[in-house]
């Protein structure tokens, strides 16, 4: 006689959430994460499919059925570790990735109903191990003796970077700012990815032997070739999306007028939510306007609403499902009072009479024709102009790739936007041993692709460090 | 952790540091700059680069105590260490020879003037050397300018030593072929040299520190309109053409954190955080 089948339920556990008037006050983080209990009966849903699906929809392969059986076996220790074997940073990418257009697309379960929250039981098995302590892997027996530089510590370099050392090379990280991580440091704010949490994963790539030193920039203090003469093997190139973007707009340049990387470093790499007891200031007035539709922008205008502005509005050029942002993030930023202005694009801005900007003019738009982004593209409505009152405008209109090292090394290979040309299956750059991947090869793109991108290029990097350990050893 | 291997008081306020770099010091060329961390708590302060001592592997900097973080590195000591020094940065002066280069200095920008005036004069030009400052005993490198310089002259705004304020540039503009200028010092003085220039058509360039925080060229804080064209000072400048700046948008968002720098700077001096 078979058992009868259990009944799946339809949706997912729910997360719990710090309620909107009480986090609006506070950087503490917003989503508070299962119990094990929670993340058990999530992990029940699962029908461990015997082809999955959710698997290609990962950029770093993480095998999902096995680590959510583990879960559901209450083997919360084998499930990181099964994680670990290709993400080096679960803890990063539960709280970030965009799950609903990844792995959760895939899950036959969301067919009809909710697909399994892959993302939170990433994030609770992390967790659990952040909190009980951190099992490094042994050291590879044997070094390649093979020195590999990687070029920035964001999401693509670290996973480089782990990867690479995981394999036995030697590896070098060289960050310009102060702390690792990029843009999980300096971009995403606390109270959705924890500055402790990043500095835990990027303390975990250190242990499996990684060196990372903070305060180099590559490209002023060694070029690429420096880096060759210095006895690297290999580059990685992984310095990211961080020269912010401008509208060229009259009054951009008046005081009150950021961009959302000069908004977001002060707030979460220089803690300035925090100031006078850390050093670095930050204005916030009381009317906000926040420029663009991606995540920088609601990072953007959820911190000011913390920093204390009565009023936030984004203002976005396209309508509601043209934003490139997760979907999670637009409702919390409703949730907390944030008002959205679509179909709307500011023409410059008014000063008052000490230089500050006072207002911004603006002019409705509406949408033709799909452009090659494959958005439909926006199309100013003439005479619709109006003006609105702001004292804090927020520029979050894209970043563009950080030219420096383009500009000091001739044999790297760009297009016309600053991106470098690499090989789509290795990440090989035009310049030999130099391979480069994530947001300054795809322009501005997620994190985890980011990873996935070091990921390919730290394979790509092994194979051939080892070709020419064979060739020189045969010579 | 990098270590001030060396104090010096040149007038009272104003302090010399050589910092132990040696990646640094390996590097760093006239114009450049770095930028410096002094605790966990502490904000990222651009200073340009006064020398650098490649046997020695130090850089040398030099800090007038205006503001909290000045005032806290004024009270450390030789053998103290700060926590964060990034550099070179930005792109190095332009070093030819051009013929004669007038070389005008204000303040605590004097320092890092002869780092270039040196440069020069290696390089095969004539130096013409002009420092100032408000009055005779807040001046700086007054010998290793003279030291460095074919001729030297000193200027004060109250007329304590040498001329009075820089109105007896023009002369010198009139009588002397001048191929090029370089002013490094408080906005107005530079924005004063770059308007005596203009009339003789004499590349003058002028080196651009407004408020930054990376200073790797991500957040745009030093945004400054050249030629009507949006540029940041970190990684296009700090050199540019002085006769191309919008000094007064600078000027005007230089202040722009005046009332926070106030208090940061009251909450210091009560005692809010022992540095």
């Amino acid at each position: 006689m078979s058992k009868p089948k259990p009944k799946i339920r339809k949706e997912t556990v729910p997360m719990l959430k710090q309620d909107p008037k009480e986090r609006i006050q506070n950087f503490n983080e917003v989503s508070l994460g299962y119990s094990e209990e929670q993340a058990v009966a999530e992990a029940e849903r699962c029908i461990q499919c015997p082809k999955p699906q959710c698997i290609q929809g990962c950029p770093v392969g993480v095998d999902i059925p096995a680590f959510i059986k583990e879960i559901r076996e209450k083997n919360f220790s084998e499930a990181i570790r099964i994680i670990k074997e290709k993400n080096s940073l679960p803890a990063i990418c539960g709280r970030v990735c965009p799950q609903e257009t990844q792995c959760q697309k895939f899950c036959v379960l969301g067919k009809k109903g909710e697909p399994m929250a892959i993302g939170r039981l990433e994030r609770f098995v992390a967790d659990y191990e952040l909190q009980r302590g951190v099992t490094v892997p042994p050291r590879p027996e044997s070094s390649t003796g093979a020195k590999v530089a990687v070029v920035g510590s964001g999401p693509a370099g670290l996973t480089a970077a782990a990867d690479l050392a995981k394999l036995g090379h030697a590896v070098v990280i060289f960050e310009a700012l102060h702390a690792p991580g990029g843009v999980l440091m300096y971009g995403i704010p606390e109270f959705r990815l924890p500055k402790k949490i990043v500095q835990a994963e990027a303390d975990y790539v250190k242990r499996l032997g990684v060196d990372a030193k903070t305060n180099h920039m590559i490209g002023r203090l060694y070029t690429i070739d420096e880096l060759f003469e210095r006895g690297f093997d290999a580059v990685f190139i992984g310095t990211g999306a961080g020269l912010p973007r401008f509208m060229r707009i009259p009054g951009e340049n008046l005081c009150g007028i950021y961009s959302a990387n000069e908004f977001l470093i002060r707030v979460n790499l220089m803690k300035a939510y925090m100031f006078p007891e850390y050093d670095t200031p930050i204005r916030v007035g009381k009317k906000v306007a926040v420029i663009g539709g991606g995540n920088s922008a609601m990072d953007s205008a959820r911190s000011a609403l913390r920093l204390g502005a009565d009023e936030v509005w984004i203002v976005y050029r396209r309508s509601r499902a043209e934003m490139p942002t997760r979907l999670e993030e637009v409702e919390n930023a409703e949730e907390e009072g944030i008002v959205f202005e679509f179909l709307t694009n500011p023409r410059k801005f008014i000063s008052n009479e000490r230089g500050w900007v006072k207002a911004m003019e603006c002019i409705r738009m509406r949408l033709g024709e799909p452009d090659e982004s494959g958005r439909r593209r926006p199309i100013p409505i003439e005479g619709s102009e109006f003006v609105i009152d702001v004292d804090t405008v927020i520029m979050a209109i894209g970043n563009t790739p950080n030219p420096i090292i383009q500009q000091t090394t001739k044999d790297i290979q760009t297009t016309r936007w600053g991106t470098i040309v690499i090989d789509e299956e290795t990440g090989k750059t035009t310049k030999e041993a130099v391979y480069a991947g994530g947001d300054i090869v795809s322009g501005v793109a997620t994190v985890i692709s980011a990873m996935g991108a070091g990921k390919k290029a730290a394979e790509a990097i092994n194979e051939y460090l080892m070709k020419r350990e064979k060739v020189n050893k045969a010579t | 952790m990098y270590e001030i291997v060396t104090k010096q008081e040149l007038v009272p306020h104003i302090n010399l540091f050589e910092f132990s770099a040696k990646e640094i010091a390996a590097k760093a060329r006239p114009g450049q700059f770095v930028i410096l961390r002094i605790d966990e708590h502490g904000e990222r302060v651009p200073f340009t680069i006064v020398d650098v001592d490649v046997e020695k592997r130090t850089i040398t900097l030099v800090c007038h105590e205006v503001g909290k973080t000045t005032k806290k590195l004024g009270k450390l000591e030789e053998g103290d260490h700060i926590l964060d020094l990034l550099g070179p940065l930005g792109k190095p002066a332009e070093v030819e020879k051009f013929g004669s280069v007038l070389c005008i200095g204000g303040g605590v920008m004097v320092p890092p003037l002869h780092f270039q005036a040196k440069a020069f004069r290696e390089v095969g030009n004539k130096v013409i050397g002009v420092i100032g400052a408000r009055t005779e005993s807040q001046l700086t490198f007054e010998k290793e300018m003279r030291e460095a310089c074919d001729e030297f002259y000193v200027a004060t705004d109250d007329g304590t030593k040498g001329h009075q304020g820089l109105g007896f540039i023009k002369d010198l503009l009139k009588e002397r072929k001048i191929d090029r200028v370089v002013a490094m010092g408080p906005i107005v003085m530079m924005k004063t040299v770059s308007e005596l220039t203009r009339p003789y058509g004499i590349p003058t360039i002028v080196n651009l520190i407004p408020i930054m925080v990376d200073g790797v060229g991500m957040c745009g804080a030093c945004r400054v309109t050249i030629g009507g064209r949006t540029m940041f000072a970190c990684v296009d400048g700090p050199d540019f053409d002085g006769h191309q700046v919008d000094f007064e948008e600078l000027m005007t968002r230089l202040k722009m954190y005046t009332p926070q720098e106030k208090l940061a700077f009251v909450f210091y001096e009560k005692g809010g955080r022992s540095p």
